[in-house]
């Protein structure tokens, strides 16, 4: 942890941020609040992939803990769940697993596509 | 929301994703163990406080601090990808238990900000 990673990380975040809130003004919010649930799997799928290609450094953690940690949010998600539950507790049980079975199979199929493949065994002969 | 509070959370956003970043590292060195506990109380905070600022603030700025800073503290894709990685290196209570008991702890912290910030 460095001074500079703290201000990659505040730069990255505002930008994340950002992303969401305008995920927020333009993705309609019904009973379930889809443009969180959307910003999650989208971004664990995306932090999936860059967890599995790039190396830590400094553009991973601007990336990866600035906008993608602050573009998917897990507050946003816990008080949603309540709320809803006062109104429709099967709908509400249903979204909060739901985000994060959905969650976990976008982050394993992101570091599965992040994977870098094993080089073409033709191309390494030659 | 007015350009303004919205330019304001988006500030905010980043002051909390930096927020996110120093107490992470800190608690990691601190617990000292293969599990994160750094995101795992940062999302339960988070949440508690989420709870707390709905309840007691007014719209604009319950919206600068909840969807702006709290949301950019609190963080869910790095606890999906953590889980993954828990369950990859054979870790599959401690798995389960950053997954599942994450949610149930978040949501209760979540109720419990509600509560205590409706009697604010």
């Amino acid at each position: 942890m460095t001074p500079l990673r703290v201000l990659l990380v505040a730069a990255g975040g505002m930008l994340g941020t950002a992303a969401r809130l305008g995920l927020t003004v333009t993705v309609p919010a019904g009973q379930v609040d889809w443009p969180v649930l959307t910003a999650n799997v989208a971004g664990a799928l995306l932090l999936g992939i860059l967890t599995a290609r790039m190396p830590a450094g400094d553009l991973r953690i601007f990336l990866g803990t600035g906008v993608l940690g602050a573009f998917t949010t897990y507050s946003a998600l816990a008080v949603g769940s309540v709320t809803l539950w006062q109104s429709a507790p099967l709908l509400a049980a249903g979204y909060a697993a739901g985000s994060v079975l959905l969650g976990l199979a976008a982050a394993a199929l992101g570091l599965r596509m992040g994977r870098p493949r094993p080089r073409d065994a033709r191309n390494g002969a030659r | 929301m007015t350009p303004l509070v919205l330019l304001l959370a988006a500030a905010a956003g980043g002051a909390g994703a930096a927020a996110r970043y120093v107490l992470d590292v800190w608690i990691g060195r601190l617990a000292g163990t293969r599990f994160p506990w750094g995101v795992f109380v940062i999302n339960l905070t988070g949440s508690f406080l989420l709870g707390l600022v709905i309840g007691a603030l007014p719209t604009a700025a319950a919206f600068v601090v909840g969807s702006g800073f709290l949301g950019g503290y609190t963080t869910f894709s790095t606890a999906m990808v953590d889980t993954i990685a828990l369950w990859r290196d054979g870790e599959r209570p401690a798995s389960v238990f950053h997954a599942g008991g994450m949610l149930v702890l978040g949501v209760l912290a979540a109720a419990a900000g509600l509560v205590l910030g409706a009697a604010l």
